[in-house]
């Protein structure tokens, strides 16, 4: 189980105040699609994901990106028990959407990316070490109850 | 999986920009792999790996140097590697991917997102993306 100090809970906590939960959601799922395109195979029924702008710019995908990012927030309010929390998702992740965890650990790697980019001189090697801990835990969790 | 003319137009724009600092930004990537993924540590027991090293900086600049040589010959990234390929293989043996290089990779794109957000565009992160790929599978082609 992963375990986070004092230090790290605060710098993860900082980090996620600032953070545009709408706007960040979408480029995630938008930019994991772009940048990783197999992963559009969840997504048959969103419409036109032809080019990099239809994909950041398709409703669909925003919307469904603030929902993922939503339920982020949760493992924010949750690190002491990751596994607990994310639990019926990792089911429904498993047993209806059918999606390889693998996926799990690109996304969190692109949610790193996007930190990077808004937040810029903030984000220090010590503020990554912090979140790269926080999207590997959620990775783990999420597929915890695969079988 | 090959670079489209999009990928390599889009690499090169950015490898003009970043210029002569390139070694700036791998050593920064460096740092951030060795503080970040501590396991890569292991296979530096002969440098001192403190932030501010000069030691990482220098091979900072030697992994630029490399990096720019396959910016410099995207049509033939396994021929331009291939010395490269037989040390990282023969004499260090590192990991082939997914392990340490594509840490290394991650944290490479996360510095330059973080240095220059406005030419961070997902095209651009997907071009980069899939060049470092192709740089790591050009490295593992002599490993066995």
């Amino acid at each position: 189980m992963v375990h986070f100090t004092a230090e790290e809970k605060s710098t993860i906590l900082s980090v996620w105040g600032k953070v545009n939960v709408e706007e960040a959601g979408g480029e995630a799922l938008g930019r994991l699609l772009v940048v990783y395109p197999w992963t559009q195979r969840f997504f048959d029924n969103f419409g036109n994901l032809s080019s990099p702008s239809a994909i950041m710019g398709n409703p669909k995908v925003k919307a469904h990106g603030k929902k993922v990012l939503t339920s982020f927030g949760e493992a924010v309010k949750n690190m002491d028990n990751l596994k607990g929390a994310f639990a019926k998702l990792s089911e429904l992740h498993c047993d209806k959407l059918h999606v390889d965890p693998e996926n799990f650990k690109l996304l969190g790697n692109v949610m790193v990316i996007i930190l990077a980019t808004h937040f810029g001189k903030e984000f220090t090697p010590d503020v990554q070490a912090a979140w790269q801990k926080l999207v590997s835990g959620v990775a783990t969790a999420l597929a915890h109850k695969y079988h | 999986m090959a670079l489209s003319a999009t990928d390599r137009a889009l690499v090169r724009a950015l490898w003009k920009k970043l210029g002569n600092n390139v070694g700036v930004y791998t050593t920064e990537a460096l740092e951030r792999t060795f503080l970040v993924f501590p396991s890569t540590k292991s296979y530096f027991p002969h440098l001192d790996l403190s932030p501010g090293s000069a030691q990482v900086k220098a091979h900072g600049q030697k992994v630029a140097d490399a990096l720019t040589l396959a910016v410099d010959h995207l049509d033939d990234l396994p021929g331009a590697l291939s010395a490269l390929s037989d040390l990282h293989a023969r004499k260090l043996r590192v990991d082939l991917p997914p392990l340490s290089p594509q840490l290394l990779c991650h944290c490479l794109l996360v510095t330059l997102a973080r240095h220059f957000p406005g030419d961070f565009s997902p095209a651009m992160q997907a071009s980069l993306d899939k060049f470092l790929s192709h740089v790591i599978s050009a490295l593992a082609s002599k490993y066995r």
